[in-house]
């Protein structure tokens, strides 16, 4: 059930209140998360965020002390993806709740620009997270690095349906697959490929690399 | 809180000193505190005279090149691993270059604050940055940090305080004669007597029960107290003492002291309960203790045939190689070195004069060339030499030439009898170029320095490094009185030296890439001979000639008296003596290690450290190079 607006918690408002402020124009002094979630299958209504990893990136920077790594307690478990990411549902790590997981997250992102490979899947989980917590949809402008890195080949190379595979990425960046399939690491390789799209299409503005991005078109659960 | 993120920053960063002496736990503390950095193409990381940041940064993708201040010339390119703009931060000053992206590069940047405590507390840490912020200041010989650099830095796991004989390992006999209880003594003592052994191993199902020695014959069996027909087991000393086989010399020693013993039993693991490898005895251990360069000279003096002198070579080999693992600075150990193989030169004259019938008809010298006389040939290499007689009446001449090249003929063979190979293009006093009078010398000489080609430059650069191992020491000195003056005389000699000493181009301008060989049996190896070690030598010979200084024939000696010739240019000079030893002792290792000559290099075989202390020499080459260049006005010739 989602909550009334005067019911929503404190760190809802402190987000919203954050969102208002917008990012500046110039891209070196935006703030963007890239982010990746390990999740239990591929389905957003019925399976569930195991870890969400996520960094700041801020001209050409990511301090790694400002990583953010969680792992949530789920209920639903899928053993046939514990062969991708390794996460059992009772790890090793220390596990959180989904609500507290939320909390954390929209702490660290902040009224960042949020970037992520196939962003769609990864907002479309933290949403239905929400939503089962009462909470509104994530309100941050979002950048899918499959899509800018379409964008960024020359026309008669783009694919039509602008699908690529992280490891796709990868090969083209060469950047090495270590940490590969966890969430951290996948959004590491996503924050070094996404500073190199951008290297490519040397946007003027904010406002324009977003424009190069329209991500809902493009995104068709497998 | 450590991360997927600050795990793989501290995962690479260990491979890489000096973060490779930390321990993980601090590395994983420090990796949370660094900040990844993207930079673009030809991107500025900091600018001259900029302010230093509260960072340094290490590469981890990419390369960036450090710029000098007008942004003129590549100072350096570090790649993955490497560390720049730290020095500034330690020295609180300014950056004085400007560091730029070469390619797109991720940079981890450090914070010094949180650096600076491991420089405190960890000494290889702090010896990793002088070494290398010697790289960037180019001398080492900078007086705060005098003492630390002679040696190899890197040599805290033995500490400097060890004697010598401490790390050397005791050589024993792997043929072990062994016998059982039951055998009886009149057996072992004949066995003792065929085999020429002084001790024999009593086994039992393949281990060590006892030893059974000449002095338990004597006192057991030859007073009466034992019949001879008694068993092994009656006389044995027993249990046997038993140290694992890699024993030092010393800890020998002390074993056999202590439990008052003349023989050790080494088996695999030390203890009775493993097989037997090897017996030690007293008399081996004095073997052992025999090679140390006071007895070895000893030793070279007393022999009478060059058959003897061959296994002391092979001692003056293992004292190298101890005297190399144990970092015992270069200067000493090339001095010792080549005093030993003088020892055997001088020998092997004197044992060539007993076989010719006649005494010398006039005195002579025997001169080594090229690294030999420079005292700078640690491995065998080939022989160059030379043989100067004084002068005789003409009509005496082809007489007392014929007299020495027979001699000479006599020497080389010798020499290459205990293995110094026969030179290639036969420099050697057995030619009769080689093998001539003062005035012949001088009349040659003479026509090179006038007029010099490029094969007159080449054969003054093997000939002027001459050393006198044996014979005359006045014709010696007026020989190169000889060559000194007509030098002066003739100044452009030295122009055509000098760009004989450039051309071999400095490896440099190939940061990223060594210069390796296109073709032949060294494809895609460094030359460091060519590369590396013959342009600092032959600048060196330059140097020394112009300043008319005569006695020097070492490299690193010449560049010292050079240093004090010309104090602005000191700082130059001693980083190319420090340059010369320091590639003198890395082809020595190498050549040790593949049985070479150590001339060629397989860079993959070289840790970041080595590859980085080479780069460093090569800066210096370039330099000197340079300073060739202008002062003898190359270009004029070219």
């Amino acid at each position: 059930m989602a909550l009334k607006k005067e019911d929503l918690p404190a760190f809802w408002k402190n987000y919203e209140a954050s969102i208002k402020l917008g990012q500046p124009k110039t891209i070196s002094y935006a703030t963007f998360v890239v982010i990746d979630t390990e999740t239990t299958g591929f389905d957003l209504k019925n399976d569930r965020i195991l870890s969400i990893g996520a960094l700041r990136l801020r001209n050409g920077e990511i301090k790694a002390k400002e990583a953010f790594e969680v792992f949530l307690k789920q209920s639903t478990f899928d053993a046939r993806t514990v062969e991708i990411h390794g996460i059992l549902k009772k790890g090793p790590r220390n596990r959180i709740s989904e609500i507290a997981g939320m909390e954390k997250l929209l702490v660290f992102l902040k009224n960042s620009v949020i970037v992520a490979h196939h962003v769609g899947f990864d907002v479309g989980m933290v949403n239905q997270a929400l939503r089962r917590n009462g909470l509104p949809k994530l309100m941050n402008p979002k950048l899918d690095t499959a899509i800018l890195f379409n964008k960024s080949l020359p026309r008669t190379k783009r694919k039509t349906n602008g699908h690529y595979s992280l490891d796709a990425l990868c090969e083209a960046f060469e950047i090495p697959k270590t940490d590969r399939h966890t969430a951290l690491g996948d959004a590491y390789i996503t924050a070094i490929a996404f500073l190199q799209i951008l290297e490519k299409l040397k946007p003027a503005s904010l406002e324009q690399l977003l424009k190069k991005d329209r991500f809902w078109e493009f995104w068709k659960p497998a | 809180m450590k991360n997927t993120i600050s795990e793989r920053v501290a995962d690479f960063l260990k491979a890489y000193p000096p973060f490779s002496n930390l321990l993980k736990a601090q590395l994983e503390k420090l990796s949370q505190e660094v900040t990844i950095i993207y930079k673009e193409k030809d991107s500025f990381v900091f600018k001259v005279d900029e302010s230093a940041h509260i960072q340094f940064y290490v590469v981890h993708k990419g390369a960036v090149a450090l710029w000098n201040k007008e942004e003129k010339a590549v100072l350096d390119i570090c790649d993955e691993g490497d560390i720049f703009g730290l020095r500034p931060l330690m020295a609180n000053e300014n950056y004085r270059l400007t560091a730029k992206s070469e390619e797109e590069t991720i940079l981890y940047a450090i914070p010094i604050e949180k650096f600076r405590p491991y420089i405190k507390e960890n000494r290889r840490v702090a010896d990793f940055l002088v070494e290398s912020f010697a790289s960037n200041t180019r001398n080492p010989y900078d007086k705060s940090n005098r003492g630390q650099l002679l040696g190899d830095s890197f040599q805290s796991k033995t500490g400097n305080s060890s004697p010598l004989l401490d790390l050397q390992l005791v050589e024993f006999s792997k043929n072990i004669e062994s016998a059982s209880e039951q055998t009886t003594i009149k057996t072992i003592a004949q066995r003792m007597t065929s085999k020429g052994i002084g001790a024999m191993l009593i086994e039992k199902e393949g281990l060590p029960q006892g030893i059974l020695t000449d002095k338990d014959i004597r006192n057991k069996i030859a007073t009466g107290d034992y019949s001879i027909t008694a068993k092994a087991k009656n006389i044995m000393s027993s249990p046997v003492i038993t140290y694992p086989p890699k024993l030092t010399i010393t800890q020998a020693q002390m074993a056999m002291m202590k439990s008052n013993i003349s023989h050790l039993v080494l088996t695999e693991d030390g203890t009775v309960n493993s097989k037997a490898v090897g017996i030690l005895s007293k008399h081996d251990v004095m073997l052992s203790l025999g090679n140390n360069p006071a007895v070895l000279v000893k030793a070279i003096k007393r022999t009478n045939t060059v058959q003897e002198i061959k296994p002391l070579r092979n001692g003056v080999m293992n004292l190298l190689r101890g005297y190399l693992e144990q970092n015992i600075p270069m200067t000493l150990t090339s001095k010792i070195i080549s005093e030993l193989n003088d020892a055997c030169i001088k020998k092997v004259v004197e044992l060539s004069l007993a076989q010719m019938e006649e005494e010398p008809p006039v005195p002579f010298a025997w001169l080594a060339m090229g690294s030999q006389g420079r005292s700078e040939q640690l491995l065998h290499t080939d022989q160059d030499n030379a043989l100067l007689f004084a002068d005789v009446p003409k009509s005496k001449f082809e007489a007392t030439r014929n007299y020495f090249l027979k001699l000479a003929q006599i020497i080389t063979k010798s020499l290459n009898t205990i293995g110094y190979e026969y030179c290639p293009a036969d420099m050697m006093a057995s030619n009769p170029k080689w093998c001539n009078s003062l005035s012949g010398y001088q009349k040659m000489t003479t026509k090179w320095i006038v007029n010099p080609g490029p094969d007159e430059v080449l054969l003054s650069s093997i000939f002027f490094d001459y050393n006198r191992s044996y014979g005359d020491k006045i014709l010696v000195s007026k020989l190169s009185q000889h060559i000194f003056n007509t030098v002066e005389e003739y100044p452009i000699f030295l122009t055509h030296l000098a760009a004989g000493a450039l051309t071999n181009p400095s490896p440099t301008g190939f940061f990223r890439q060594f210069l390796v060989e296109q073709d032949g049996k060294h494809k895609d190896f460094f030359d460091l001979k060519l590369r590396a070690l013959m342009p600092l030598v032959d600048a060196a010979r330059v140097l020394i000639l112009s300043r008319n200084v005569p006695d020097i024939s070492n490299t690193w000696e010449r560049y010292e008296k050079m240093a004090e010739l010309e104090p602005n240019n000191k700082e130059l000079f001693l980083a190319c003596s420090y340059a010369t030893k320091a590639l003198l002792r890395f082809r020595t290792k190498q050549g040790l290690q593949n049985n070479d000559s150590g001339r060629y290099i397989n860079l993959e075989q070289l840790n970041k450290e080595e590859k980085m202390k080479l780069k460093r020499t090569f800066k210096t080459i370039k330099e000197i190079q340079e300073v060739l260049n202008v002062r003898f006005m190359v270009s004029r010739i070219l």
